[in-house]
């Protein structure tokens, strides 16, 4: 008897935490579809008189569309580069045995602790000095150096804990570290490079504040300061902004739930692995 | 004719230089010298154009300890940390307890829960934007359910920084529950069977092995909670932009606001190496204290 009612409090308290969770997210989606005088009168419910102009405007908006490839192009360059070089550097940590090899992974860790925040205007500098101002390599690069750290935790930690047997195996049979790099290390290693393209993928995807700072042509806008310029055109008009909103809501909800076993993976696979 | 092993030996320098030279080089030019670089420009008034000349000594650092904005967002700053962590992760701490046992739906709420990590920043804080909005919003229909004129809680000096504060717990509490669930998954069901024999409650079981065994775990939500604490922007951003009357900067916003959009180089260099030192004192004593009786590589 106890017990029952003791789980009953308990939904009770989940259930009411789910709400505060859900329900931003739900009038957001239905505000794109009400008129800006039944947003004042009707923010809770359904619409009463759905109004689809919101959403159409901006699926048929070429800069809507623009902002979303830019992304596409920061997030994709950024996760290749930085699962080639973390992966390599990573591999090396894990299996070559040399001096400076414990330095050298103390010398990324450190790296973690840097706030990007600091950086900013030195990094500003030495990317225009570069001549990268104005190409999509401004906002790749210094993703890809601030991505590293973390990646190459998570690949050191799953090469070191890969059979050892396999890697002798192959370097008697001639095979070079390079070439087992390719043809076992990378082919037997498919969780983690899923958790940290999806870490890496996302965390390009919501970047707001590096490509603020480094892209001034708004033909290479990103689609978060494209959001912020739609802001400050439409300040009031929330119809359009939520449509706006909920159009990059529904993808990112939709990745994650097909995804989730790989971000939940990278993101607290280092607090409890040892 | 080489030797076997003298090839083993250069196949194992080839390979340290190739892999790591491309991570080496990107890493020391657009991480670790632009972190010098800003130590250095600190000491120079500069507009980023041509060299630093102006050398001004500690001018930088004296004015901005004397700002008052500057000194406000520090402030800010430390209410946000001292809210994640003596609020937001006990909070998620309970949550975790309360699902990550054989609870039916258990998976359905940490999806749940964990959603608004995944959003971005900006999407979060623009549709709590809406929803604080004093004419529109879930603010406005609450008070308006009640006949009461709803407030402009963004536009108001002494709630504007509250509702940021709910904003970033709403946000990043299912990032510390999920982290505390895997913690909780990895102490031994032997264990938890054993207490459970010797009559132990939840209540006991969660305060006397559960919460004891999950102290690394603590250790490192903590540890990101303070570091994502002090780099906070995006959220400010949509919300407040820093306003009403610069009383909700962070101390990232305000060197966007004061050294970045002004091009201050050397001003918005020392407004960074205050956060710098302040995550490294921060990095430091948690190496000596947290870290103290635990191995390598918990991180």
């Amino acid at each position: 008897m106890k017990t029952n009612f003791r789980t009953y409090y308990l939904y009770l308290i989940l259930f009411f935490l789910a709400g505060v969770i859900i329900i931003p997210l739900y009038v957001s989606v239905m505000g794109g579809f009400k008129h800006t005088g039944e947003l004042r009168t009707n923010s809770l419910g359904l619409p009463i008189d759905w109004k689809f102009e919101n959403y159409i405007s901006l699926l048929v908006n070429s800069d809507f569309w623009l902002f979303l490839w830019n992304s596409t192009v920061y997030a994709v360059g950024t996760t290749f580069f930085v699962v080639l070089f973390a992966s390599m550097t990573a591999f090396v940590f894990a299996h070559v045995k040399f001096a400076a090899n414990k330095f050298l992974y103390n010398y990324f860790l450190l790296g973690l602790m840097f706030p990007f925040a600091t950086a900013i205007l030195p990094l500003f500098l030495r990317v225009r000095d570069f001549g990268l101002l104005g190409t999509s390599w401004a906002v790749i690069i210094p993703q890809i150096a601030f991505g590293l750290g973390f990646s190459i935790i998570l690949f050191r930690g799953f090469f070191r804990q890969m059979p050892k047997e396999i890697f002798e195996a192959a370097v008697c049979d001639g095979c070079s570290y390079i070439q087992f790099y390719f043809r076992f290390t990378l082919p037997l290693s498919t969780p983690i490079l899923a958790t940290v393209s999806v870490i890496t993928l996302t965390g390009s995807w919501n970047n707001y504040l590096l490509p603020l700072i480094m892209i001034n042509d708004e033909s290479l806008y990103s689609w978060p300061m494209g959001i912020m310029v739609f802001r400050g055109e439409y300040f009031t008009d929330w119809g359009k902004i939520l449509a706006y909103v909920s159009l990059t809501l529904v993808p990112a909800v939709a990745f994650f739930f097909a995804l989730q076993k790989y971000i939940v993976a990278g993101l607290t696979g280092g607090a409890v692995k040892e | 004719m080489r030797s076997a092993k003298l090839d083993a030996l250069l196949s194992r320098y080839y390979t340290i230089i190739i892999f790591l030279i491309p991570a080496l080089t990107i890493f020391t030019l657009f991480v670790v010298l632009p972190i010098g670089e800003a130590a250095y420009y600190s000491f120079f008034r500069w507009n980023g154009y041509g060299a630093p000349e102006k050398f001004v000594g500690f001018k930088n650092y004296e004015f901005l300890f004397k700002n008052r904005v500057f000194i406000l967002s520090l402030k800010n700053n430390f209410y946000i940390i001292a809210i994640s962590l003596f609020v937001q992760l006990p909070f998620a701490l309970l949550i975790a307890l309360m699902i990550s046992d054989k609870l039916r739906g258990a998976a359905f709420f940490r999806t749940i829960f964990f959603l608004p990590f995944i959003l971005a920043e900006i999407v979060t804080a623009l549709i709590w934007a809406y929803i604080y909005d004093g004419n529109y919003g879930l603010v406005a229909a609450i008070w308006g359910f009640f006949g009461a004129e709803a407030p402009f809680v963004l536009g108001d000096k002494d709630w504007a920084l509250v509702a940021i504060l709910i904003v970033i717990f709403w946000k990043f509490f299912g990032i510390h529950m999920m982290i505390y669930i895997a913690g909780l998954q990895a102490i031994s069901k032997e264990v938890l069977e054993a207490a459970k024999v010797d009559g132990a409650g939840p209540i006991t079981t969660a305060f006397r092995i559960k919460i004891p065994m999950l102290i690394p775990t603590i250790k490192l939500s903590v540890f990101l909670s303070l570091l994502g604490s002090l780099q906070l922007f995006d959220i400010i951003m949509p919300l407040t932009g820093g306003g009403p009357s610069n009383v909700t900067h962070s101390m990232v916003s305000y060197l966007y606001y004061f050294g970045v959009m002004r091009m201050k180089v050397g001003f918005g260099s020392a407004v960074g190496v205050v956060i710098f030192l302040i995550c490294l004192f921060i990095a430091i004593g948690y190496q000596r204290t947290l870290m103290r009786d635990d191995n390598e590589n918990k991180f």
